[in-house]
């Protein structure tokens, strides 16, 4: 029996006190996810229950029980708070997947810090821009990352702390830079959370928009009821499951469902800290009796290219229910695995400013190929017409969603840029950014974005940081960014460059560019292809026409070009 | 002519790893290890198929085929 069980009865009269109750919870009280994610399931006998079962290179494994990550995120707590961190103070964690950066998020939330995780692949650029937007206090790191933050440490005057959990000591430590060793620290028995309340700020995760530096996606210590109740009836987690959450937590999977969903449930969870390999992976799921599998697209897609044949290697027998999140799964995929596992990934919808799960296929409901599913109960969604913003009742035509805003994970603002914020409504709904229709049976189907936001692989690059970073190389005259059909990343990012005299458009340049916007930027946002032209197309008031180069690299019409400038 | 495995080695030091990564080699797993993810594969390619002046199939730029440096010579040299 699934957890959600009858989706229809959930929806009459659903409450998000269900969750409440469940975690008891009442309005005024103090809510802490630290505490929440440690402390309560201690206190609820399951102290010596598994909590994270750690997976590095070569096989190397760590263990920790329920009371462990409650003694160690306890003791990070009590070593940021002598360091004199306060509470609202940003804490960005910047790190590999290893228990630090799952136990630091919990140690951040108890001493009512606001946790900041950032992806450890962003280069030196991507970080500053999202430290210094939030004007950071402190940044927990790995020595391998150490470098990326000293080239703009004079940039960060706020930044007060760099905090190494794996100094060896073979080299001198730099300015701010501290040591901390979570093994080798005395554990602080008891540390008192701070006592947040509902609306206290908990984590801040950045995402990237069209236009502008990227944006802090503020969330909320209430956030914790729609990421319990949707980890308990979409992922069905029960009480013997063994979890698996792919997601890296820089990214709101990671931290929404790969820490606060799991662990409020006392679930335990399993992290590969290794690179992706089919093989890897197939071998991991047998090793751990992986029974809950959480995932993306891409991997999936992924895994699809690796073929059938490798599968029958491993024993994967133990999967009871698999589902999928960041960008829309294909019926293809949902189909193959079916085929392969003998269950269907259930896709999930939703984004790093939703902070839960949105519309979602459930458990039990029939699952038609493709589509997103149906809105979570007491999530009203609904598909608006593009221009009145008003709801289209007629099956079947294409509009943008648009949520009723009040659901607890829904973030508060954007990190200071409440302008953005206020953009995002309109009459009344909450507007993702995505097209989307309904079908007779209330499933809804997505199209595709609202706006020229890559989606690469879940993860969305904003062409405007490219384009910008692209002028700083040497060599660039012009730039122009759009997405590229993929077959596995679903879009990857492409780049139409002019270059300025003297620089040659060769084969050469194209690479020096890539690893440019690589190590600047990051790994996601280096285009995968460039393209020099002589000109960019660009209407008579000189603006390039970004729409144009999308439209040929997806043989889509072009549309209105009658402001396009004559060569 | 200088060793492959050799150049490949430099590039991927000089490229993908900094001063504090630990020592790499020829063996040291790139993708499975975290050094080299899955869009930087992208780049490492393309600079095999520059070097080298040949066209690796993306069919044949699996993760495992990238894996080690010594595994990327072997890769490099079907396409020789």
């Amino acid at each position: 029996m699934s957890n959600i069980g009858s989706y229809e009865k959930r929806l009459e009269n659903f409450d998000w006190s269900i969750a409440e109750k469940e975690l008891d919870y009442k309005n005024g009280d103090n809510i802490n996810i630290g505490w929440y994610c440690s402390d309560r399931i201690c206190q609820m006998g399951k102290a010596e229950k598994s909590a994270l079962i750690w997976e590095g290179l070569g096989g190397v494994e760590k263990q920790f029980t329920f009371n462990d990550i409650r003694l160690r995120s306890n003791t990070i707590a009590a070593f940021l708070k002598n360091l004199g961190i306060q509470n609202e103070d940003r804490v960005c964690l910047f790190m590999d997947k290893i228990p630090e950066l799952y136990i630091g998020f919990l140690g951040i939330l108890k001493l009512g810090a606001v946790a900041q995780p950032l992806f450890s692949a962003f280069g030196d650029e991507s970080l500053h821009v999202r430290l210094d937007n939030a004007e950071t206090t402190a940044i927990i790191t790995q020595r391998k990352h150490v470098s990326k933050i000293r080239k703009i440490l004079d940039k960060m005057p706020y930044l007060k702390h760099i905090i190494l959990v794996d100094y060896d000591g073979s080299k001198p430590l730099q300015e701010r830079e501290i040591a901390f060793n979570m093994e080798a620290t005395e554990f602080v028995e008891d540390f008192k959370s701070f006592p947040t309340k509902a609306e206290s700020p908990s984590v801040l995760h950045y995402t990237s928009g069209t236009t502008g530096q990227p944006k802090g996606v503020k969330h909320v210590h209430y956030s914790l009821i729609s990421q319990y109740l949707t980890t308990k009836w979409v992922l069905d987690l029960h009480e013997d499951d063994i979890y698996w959450c792919t997601a890296d937590p820089g990214w709101v999977t990671g931290t929404s469902y790969g820490i606060i969903g799991p662990w409020s449930l006392g679930i335990t969870q399993c992290v590969l800290d290794t690179g992706f390999s089919a093989e890897s992976w197939y071998k991991f799921i047998e090793k751990r009796r992986i029974s809950m599998w959480y995932s993306a697209p891409t991997a999936i897609r992924s895994l699809m290219k690796a073929g059938e044949e490798i599968i029958k290697h491993y024993d994967l027998s133990s999967l009871r229910h698999l589902a999928s999140v960041g960008e829309p799964l294909n019926a293809e995929a949902v189909i193959w695995s079916e085929k392969v596992f003998g269950k269907a990934f259930l896709d999930t919808y939703w984004q790093t400013e939703t902070g839960s799960m949105m519309l979602t296929n459930y458990p039990g409901m029939k699952i038609k190929p493709g589509s997103m599913g149906k809105p979570f109960p007491g999530i009203t969604a609904t598909i608006l017409d593009t221009k009145t913003f008003k709801p289209i009742n007629e099956v079947g035509k294409p509009g943008l969603i648009g949520f009723k805003p009040g659901w607890p994970a829904m973030m508060r603002t954007y990190w200071r840029n409440e302008e953005t914020y206020q953009k995002k409504f309109e009459n009344g709904w909450y507007l993702p950014g995505d097209r989307a229709y309904i079908d007779q049976e209330g499933y809804y189907w997505f199209i595709g974005r609202d706006d020229d936001v890559i989606n690469t692989g879940g993860h969305l690059v904003s062409p405007f940081e490219v384009e910008s970073a692209l002028l700083e190389h040497e060599a660039v005259a012009e730039s122009a960014v759009v997405a590229k059909p993929d077959d596995v990343n679903m879009e990857v990012v492409k780049a139409f460059v002019t270059l300025k005299p003297g620089f040659e458009a060769n084969d050469d340049m194209e690479l020096k560019i890539m690893n440019f916007i690589r190590k600047k930027l990051s790994p996601l946002a280096m285009p995968q292809e460039i393209e020099f032209r002589d000109t960019l197309p660009k209407t008579r008031s000189g603006k390039i026409m970004r729409r144009v180069l999308h439209a040929q690299e997806w043989g889509e019409e072009i549309g209105d070009v009658s402001t396009l400038e004559d060569d | 002519m200088e060793d492959m495995k050799e150049i490949i080695l430099e590039y991927v030091i000089e490229e993908y790893c900094d001063e504090e990564n630990d020592e790499v080699t020829f063996d040291t797993p790139l993708i499975s290890g975290g050094i080299v993810d899955s869009f930087s594969m992208v780049s490492l390619k393309r600079f095999l198929e520059n070097k080298y002046n040949i066209s690796i199939p993306d069919a044949d730029a699996t993760p495992e085929a990238f894996d080690t440096v010594r595994k990327i010579e072997l890769l490099v040299k079907k396409y020789l």
